[in-house]
């Protein structure tokens, strides 16, 4: 299994900011060893932050209260509305406020084996002790979360999870995280700290001598292209789900500021780990631009059922319970409804396979409420899921108080992402990579509730802490626009918007990505496996290179153009959809969001290789053949065993 | 379906605008009102014409970005419901359609149905917070909330900054994404110490950039896809009024 | 406002309170919602000692003596009646500035919507400000009607009730008092229920209250006051 011809086999890589020691101890440890900025120093340090979701705008934040020059950048009117947003279940951390037997050790705990033994222990167990800040946090800023009648913090209980540690704010705990991390930027925005560049894309990554010195950005609106300097660039650009065209994804996600700054050598680390949510709202058409979500917390009362009899078309309310299958309920007894996402996921496109969807074209399963509505009463599930109700029912134009709601996975998070260190530095110096942007601490799978707390742990606590270990040695040489290292970025990105131009093809930019999008969703969606792969790998380069002949970019790159914005995003989809399908082709394991239709056990369950895989699979840009690194990963305090919810 | 658009299209922000008026066939009613603009769109660009420019990003009615004013009504004619969740099943074959950009004078059109909205970032720069450095916070449930004023907050804070409050007013008044952040803040124990500072920047910065004032007509609270009532502008008269008094 | 970057401070608060509140919108609000209840109150005594009309001539114009000579001797002749309409005057005065500078900042540059279909707030804005313009016109005339007898033909210094009767006797002394009292019924049945809400006491619970209210203290209003030109057109006063 060593090469098989689609790349090369590089060097180990390993993390060296990695402390040892008794692992609750390792993030004090390295913390007091990270060397310091002196204050007066830090007003003479600038750092550029791409990206103002959870992780972005809460690092931008905190920099600026530190007295750190902070440029902050998004693609949006506004940095408020960054894709964090939309998040809606909640935020998990281990407080033990229900007394119900949580700890850090029980949330490290969860995440390692939730992420099916594919995470660093160290990172997992500092994302675990920080979760307790966060949420203090964010109700000093005014995060209105839940409360109960005393006054005191509501929970609740979340995919994959047997204690109630996850807060929430109704269906919108993303939106109120985020709100608070944005006012707290606005704050600084206005104390002069930061310098807010809205409407702006990153475009290329600038390096010099080395260290990421700056980035190239676009203005969207004038088009003009723009460079930024700074003594350190921190990517939080958010995940690449949109890769598979329909997801959960806001429309704009992209991975062009993370692609580039892989091609200028920063490695991207397990590309194919996808995650893909059990609960989002079934494709209705051709037209469909984007999937909803519906949060996985419906799991907590809806009961997931199909019929029996393949091929059933009666209507939900004409089944009789005897011919219904509470499929969940029955193949994992102890976790029931509430396995964890790639495992419902997985469940119901069997369910599916075998022809007992529901809904058109038979892609659905039904998620039930009748038995909540019975048990606790209508008003009772309306306070706890009202706003879902309506959402879906605005969207499909049925009642869920009524007919069960339809409900089909799509993808929705992706695990993997650039490589960092334990300070969240990539292997160039001076780039750090946060949120989901970076392949963050959830292994191959991530637990519900776990990417805000990621986001925020990365921003707020972690970064701002380890930075300045980087930046002690700063500031760098000052640089200007003719240095040639920046003009070369430059010309990179005028070159390439020009091509994008110049094509004047016969197909639209939106054909490409839904086309790219159906192969992705085919060959490397639920179910991976060596001959789709391969196909996929083939078919995405034909596409690509039909994509250069014929793709059509109206209009000029010196004005608000969104059509060549989205082109741009599309090409780079292209070439990191390829490095996705030689990394699930490479990994001959089943493991977390992964799953290879070869590594099986009888039942049809995920299979890991431990012996063979037990790595992170961290790519380098190598132009032809992408070069893989491995970290081997060491599990000391979590003994890897076959993830059972049975 | 086929529906008749009249759209606003205008190049920038210097230039003058127009409707154009557009026909779009085969509508499928399970579309929303983004992805019929999504399938004129690609027409459009085959055709070798300019794509109409809008604003959008979730899709899923939480962002805020996507702004369109339909038939003279900011989000259309559904309540409680944004652009983009808004689905063409509540039309009907041959309707025509009008669309324009939020008209505000403190939104300028960018580009055909874009519009500037940083007068918001810029009102909530001026005291839509609450100042707690990172790290310094008491343990979460060291202050308890009333239920109440939780949910006074709550109600408030889900307001997504669209900006449709000010296009359906008819001051092109922003009082009630001011209020629905000033109560918010204001509800919570937390936001004591900044109450009266926040309510008078706030206000303030508001003024600056352009917006009218508020003759309590009531438009801002039909059109808000998120239900903040307009109750709030009454509470945040009534805060404004108090940190005036408390200042003298 | 700026498109691509924005770096600026907004501008902290830091003039003394009458400045700060004749600067800002609230605070010109807060001032008309004032000065208005202040006419109100007026108006309210004003409407009751018309209603005096139907109790007889002698009734009434003692009554309007009664005025004139309110406080003595501590007030001079008509001491009473100067100070309330030096009130009154700083009143309409400060509501009239408030109202034109609002309504400036509202339409100037306000981009409209080119669809012609009028938004339901539209409406309450444009009777607002209408009824306001046909106000200020009515008591203009209505002074130089009934307090200077400028512009009333039978006009009798000393005879209120006289007067008052000649007013109603002529059909546009009618149409221009109904007409008014309309805009008047109109003004205070948004104005009362807005008063509220610009001084902060608006609830969710209380506008359950304040909105029937204001309709029926307009509509007692405008009752009471135009039960005066129909009772002349009646033959009830004479
Ligand atoms: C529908 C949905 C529901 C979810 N629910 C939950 C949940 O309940 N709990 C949970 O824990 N997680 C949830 N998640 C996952 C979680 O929301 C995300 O993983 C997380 O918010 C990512 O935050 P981020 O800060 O890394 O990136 P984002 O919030 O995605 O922010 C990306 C930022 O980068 C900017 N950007 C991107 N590219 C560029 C560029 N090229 N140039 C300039 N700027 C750029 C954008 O403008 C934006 O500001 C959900 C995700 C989805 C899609
Ligand atoms: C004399 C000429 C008048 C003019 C030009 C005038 C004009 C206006 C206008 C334009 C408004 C709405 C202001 C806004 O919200 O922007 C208003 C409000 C109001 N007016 Fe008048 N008005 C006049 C007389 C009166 C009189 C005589 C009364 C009472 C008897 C009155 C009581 C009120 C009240 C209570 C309000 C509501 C204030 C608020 O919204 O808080 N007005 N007026
Ligand atoms: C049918 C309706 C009305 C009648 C019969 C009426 C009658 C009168 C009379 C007789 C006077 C003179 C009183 C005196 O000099 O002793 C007067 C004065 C006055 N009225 Fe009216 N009035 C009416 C409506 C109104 C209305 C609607 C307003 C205001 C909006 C108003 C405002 C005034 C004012 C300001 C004065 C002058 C007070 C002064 O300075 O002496 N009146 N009115
Ligand atoms: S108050 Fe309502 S309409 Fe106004 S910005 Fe907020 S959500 Fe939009
Ligand atoms: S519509 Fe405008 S007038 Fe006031 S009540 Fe709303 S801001
Ligand atoms: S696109 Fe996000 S709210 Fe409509």
């Amino acid at each position: 299994m060593t090469d098989i011809g689609e790349y090369v086999l590089g060097e180990p890589v390993v993390d060296q900011k990695a402390p040892d020691g008794p692992i609750a101890e390792r993030w004090s440890r390295r913390r007091f060893e990270a060397k310091l900025v002196n204050p007066a120093n830090k007003r003479k340090l600038s750092v550029i932050v791409v990206g103002t979701g959870l992780a972005g705008g809460s690092a931008a934040a905190t920099l600026g209260e530190l007295g750190y020059r902070v440029k902050s950048f998004c693609y949006q009117d506004s940095p408020r509305r960054a894709h964090s947003i939309a998040a809606q279940g909640g935020i998990n951390a281990a407080k033990n406020y229900r007394n119900d037997g949580d700890s850090v050790h029980r949330l490290f705990y969860d995440t390692v084996k939730g992420g099916d033994f594919r995470a660093r222990e160290s990172n997992v167990h500092r994302l675990a002790e920080v979760s307790v800040e966060i949420i203090d946090q964010c109700v000093a800023q005014g995060v209105p979360f839940a409360r109960e009648y005393g006054g005191l913090l509501d929970t609740r209980s979340f995919g994959g999870a047997q204690v109630s540690r996850t807060f929430y704010a109704r269906g919108q705990t993303g939106q109120q995280l985020l709100l608070g991390a944005y006012q707290a930027l606005e704050r600084q925005i206005a104390a002069g700290t930061i310098e807010m560049h809205d409407r702006h894309e990153m475009l290329e990554l600038i390096v010099v001598d080395g260290r990421a010195r700056g980035i190239v950005a676009r203005d969207l609106v004038s088009g003009e292209i723009f460079t930024e300097y700074a003594d350190a660039v921190v990517l939080a650009s958010g995940g690449y789900g949109n890769v598979f065209f329909l997801s959960t994804n806001a429309k704009g996600c992209n991975v062009t500021a993370t692609w580039r700054a892989h091609r200028k050598g920063a490695l991207f680390a397990n590309p194919c780990y996808t995650q893909i949510h059990p609960t989002c709202i079934p494709v209705s058409g051709d037209h469909q631009s984007k999937l909803t979500l519906m949060s996985e917390s419906l799991r907590n009362d809806g009961r997931v059922w199909v019929p029996k009899e393949a091929g059933d078309s009666r209507a939900p309310g004409d089944i009789p319970e005897a011919e219904r299958d509470y499929y969940l309920e029955r193949i994992y007894p102890a976790f029931g409804n509430l396995v964890p996402r790639d495992i419902a996921s997985r469940a119901a496109k069997n369910v599916c396979d075998e022809g007992r969807g529901v809904g058109p074209g038979g892609l659905g399963v039904y998620l039930d409420f009748s038995d909540a509505i019975d048990r606790l009463g209508r008003a009772a599930v309306e306070a706890k899921y009202g706003n879902l109700f309506e959402m879906y029912e605005r969207i499909t134009g049925e009642n869920p108080y009524e007919t069960p709601m339809r409900i089909y996975p799509a993808v929705h998070y992706t695990m993997g992402g650039l490589w960092v260190d334990y300070d969240l530095q990539s292997n160039l110096p001076g780039l750090f990579v946060i949120g989901e942007a970076n392949f963050s601490d959830h292994g191959a799978n991530r637990l519900g509730a776990s990417a805000l707390m990621q986001g925020l742990a990365d921003g707020y606590f972690v970064l701002p802490n380890t930075i300045g270990d980087y930046l002690a040695a700063g500031p760098f040489e000052t640089l200007t626009d003719a240095h040639p290292e920046v003009r070369k970025a430059r010309e990179s990105v005028t070159d390439r918007i020009e091509r994008l131009l110049a094509v004047n093809g016969d197909r639209t930019v939106d054909s490409f990505h839904r086309e790219l999008g159906h192969i992705m969703w085919e060959y490397c969606g639920m179910e991976r496996s060596d001959e789709g792969l391969r196909k996929a790998i083939g078919l995405i380069r034909d596409l690509r290179e039909e994509f250069w002949r014929r793709v059509k970019v109206p209009g000029t790159g010196a004005q608000f153009n969104q059509s060549l914005e989205r082109a741009g995003r599309v090409a780079d989809f292209f070439e990191l959809a390829e490095l996705m399908c030689v990394d699930a082709l490479h990994r001959t394991e089943s493991c977390g969001g992964h799953f290879r239709a070869e590594s099986q056990t009888d039942d049809g369950e995920a299979k890991r290789d431990d012996e063979a895989f037990s790595y992170v699979a961290a790519w380098e840009y190598g132009g032809e053949l992408p070069v893989l690194h491995r970290e081997e990963l060491n599990f000391e305090y979590v003994k890897p065993t076959q993830r059972s919810y049975k | 379906m086929r529906l008749n658009l009249r759209i606003w299209r205008q190049a920038g922000i210097a230039h003058k605008g127009e409707m154009v008026e557009y026909r779009v066939d085969d509508v499928s009613p399970d579309m929303s009102f983004l992805e019929m603009l999504d399938v004129l769109n690609e027409r459009l660009t085959l055709a070798g014409e300019d794509p109409i420019a809008f604003d959008h990003d979730c899709r899923e009615g939480i962002c805020g970005m996507c702004s369109l004013t339909i038939d003279g009504e900011p989000h259309g004619p559904q309540r409680s419901t944004t652009t983009c969740q808004l689905h063409m099943r509540h039309y009907r074959d041959g309707d025509t359609i009008t669309v324009e950009p939020w008209r505000a004078k403190a939104f300028p059109v960018v580009k055909d149905l874009v519009v500037d909205r940083s007068a918001f970032d810029d009102i909530i720069a001026s005291g839509g917070y609450i100042s707690a450095p990172t790290g310094s916070a008491p343990d979460a449930h060291a202050t308890p909330v009333a239920k109440a004023d939780a949910d006074a907050a709550f109600e408030n804070a889900a307001c997504i900054g669209c900006g449709a409050c000010v296009a359906a007013c008819p001051n092109g008044s922003a009082m009630l994404f001011t209020a629905a952040k000033v109560v918010h803040l204001n509800a919570l124990p937390q936001g004591q110490p900044e109450r009266r500072d926040r309510v008078l920047n706030m206000v303030d910065t508001m003024d600056d950039a352009g917006f009218g004032g508020c003759t309590l007509t009531g438009e801002c609270a039909t059109a808000c896809p998120k239900g903040i009532p307009l109750e709030s502008i009454s509470t945040l008269n009534r805060e404004y009024l108090k940190a005036s008094l408390k200042r003298a | 406002m700026a498109l691509d970057t924005r770096t600026k401070r907004p501008a902290k608060t830091s003039r003394a309170v009458p400045a700060a509140l004749w600067r800002s919108t609230i605070g010109k609000k807060v001032i008309m919602s004032i000065t208005g209840l202040i006419m109100i109150g007026y108006l309210v005594a004003h409407m009751a000692g018309n209603i005096k009309v139907f109790s007889g001539e002698e009734k009434f114009n003692s009554y309007a003596h009664w005025l004139r000579t309110f406080g003595e001797p501590v007030l001079p002749y008509e001491g009473f009646l100067w100070l309330m309409r030096v009130l009154l005057l700083v009143a309409v005065v400060a509501h009239i500035v408030s109202a034109v500078q609002l309504t400036r900042r509202a339409v100037k540059d306000r981009p409209r919507s080119r669809t012609g279909k009028p938004r339901g707030g539209g409406y309450v804005t444009f009777t607002m400000r209408s009824g306001g313009v046909i106000l200020f016109l009515f008591i203009i005339w209505h002074i130089l009607d009934l307090t200077t007898l400028t512009v009333n033909e039978r006009a009798e210094v000393g005879n209120p009730y006289g007067n008052l009767v000649a007013t109603f006797d002529t059909w546009y002394g009618n149409v221009i008092y109904i007409a008014a009292l309309l805009a008047l019924g109109y003004h205070l049945k948004h104005g009362i229920w807005a008063a509220a809400q610009t001084l902060g006491v608006g609830t969710t619970t209380r506008n359950r209250v304040f909105r029937p209210a204001a309709v029926l203290v307009a509509l007692v209003i405008t009752v009471g006051f135009v039960a005066v030109p129909i009772g002349v057109m009646t033959g009830v006063v004479s």
